[in-house]
């Protein structure tokens, strides 16, 4: 879920926890790929589309992953 | 400059790149490791202008893959793939700091559970075990004795893939609960951190604090050796960690090819992702100049 407040300065954009089902609010638009945190049970999320904003559980870290 | 930004997920060290390069009006293709489809035998890209890559993957194979596909079509990458190979290899990259004489804790390469156990007894307990591809300290043991790695040894060619048929194994360095991170952008040291812990891995990643360090002499210098041996130069974006051994002075234990900021910009007032940028745009010119 998506959402634009209209009439105002200030744009609300928000999404569903898909392992929780609470309200993520974000400051800003989010880019897709980004990674979020749930902040009533703490999972890892990534945006997976940004219009509609769609969240998913982030992937798992993989062996040949670092930086 | 045409810009390709590789990706594996976007973290904070993201975010703050492409905001860097937004704020300089310079537009980014980001390209998903995952969803990237590369035609390996389409002809040479001949379009009259510098191409960039800036290597942001988390895959450390998929970034070779594709940071090879796109030097071979004319991109200057950063980092380049020889740079990415031996940082993702910790093998690798202890040969390249040994062939360069940059000094480095004693490591042993081992490919047998008996071999294994023959270096620990030679390096002396307690001994690390690493497994040569991976980060973030995961997988890294302190092993106590020789009970202790051999569990470790048994788990490890039961459970693991081919890779962990090579067993890493370097001395134990008394680092008094620190070490250190130094950032070398195109091969200058322009911020350090010192990263504490009371838990023997330091990595912020693992719960490290982290305070600002001044860039001393010594540090660039061995930092720089270190960007070197490992194949950087013009082009490298890298950091360095190092302990602080009491008899030896510094030894450069790893250098990660995809480096994470996000702890060290306030705490050493160094703005890394404008640095960032700062170098890529200067190798783009570069390039554009050459051509």
């Amino acid at each position: 879920m998506s959402q634009i407040a209209t009439g105002t300065t200030t744009e609300t954009l928000t999404a569903t926890c898909p392992e929780c089902g609470g309200t993520i609010t974000f400051a800003r638009a989010p880019r897709r790929h980004e990674i979020v945190r749930c902040p009533d049970c703490g999972a890892e999320l990534e945006v997976t589309s940004v219009s509609p904003i769609t969240l998913a559980l982030a992937p798992e870290v993989e062996e040949d992953w670092g930086e | 400059m045409r810009l390709t930004l590789l990706h594996t997920r976007i973290r904070t060290e993201e975010r703050l790149l492409l905001d860097e390069l937004e704020r300089r009006g310079i537009a980014a293709e980001l390209v998903h490791a995952d969803e990237a489809v590369l035609d390996l035998t389409e002809s040479f890209d001949a379009r009259n202008e510098p191409h960039v890559l800036l290597d942001r993957c988390l895959s450390h194979t998929k970034a070779l893959a594709i940071v090879r596909a796109f030097e071979s079509r004319g991109a200057i990458c950063m980092n380049p793939s020889k740079v990415t190979r031996t940082c993702g290899d910790k093998l690798l990259t202890t040969l390249a700091l040994t062939d360069a004489d940059v000094p480095t804790p004693r490591t042993v390469a081992a490919f047998s559970a008996d071999g294994a156990i023959q270096a620990a007894d030679e390096l002396g307990y307690p001994v690390v075990i690493k497994p040569c591809t991976g980060s973030w300290g995961r997988m890294v043991g302190r092993l106590s004795d020789r009970d202790a790695l051999e569990a470790v040894l048994e788990h490890k060619l039961a459970l693991g893939g081919p890779q962990h048929g090579v067993i890493y194994l370097q001395e134990m360095i008394n680092k008094r609960e620190r070490d250190i991170r130094a950032f070398v952008v195109g091969g200058r040291t322009i911020a350090a951190i010192v990263r504490h812990s009371e838990h023997w891995i330091t990595n912020t990643a693992r719960g490290g604090r982290a305070e600002g360090l001044p860039v001393s002499a010594e540090l660039d210098d061995i930092c720089r050796r270190a960007s070197n041996a490992v194949g950087g130069g013009e082009h490298s974006l890298l950091a360095v960690d190092l302990f602080e051994d009491p008899d030896r002075g510094l030894l450069v234990c790893e250098v990660n090819s995809t480096m994470e900021f996000r702890n060290s910009i306030e705490t050493t007032g160094v703005d890394i992702p404008a640095r960032i940028v700062d170098h890529l745009v200067e190798a783009a010119n570069a390039s554009a100049v050459v051509a």
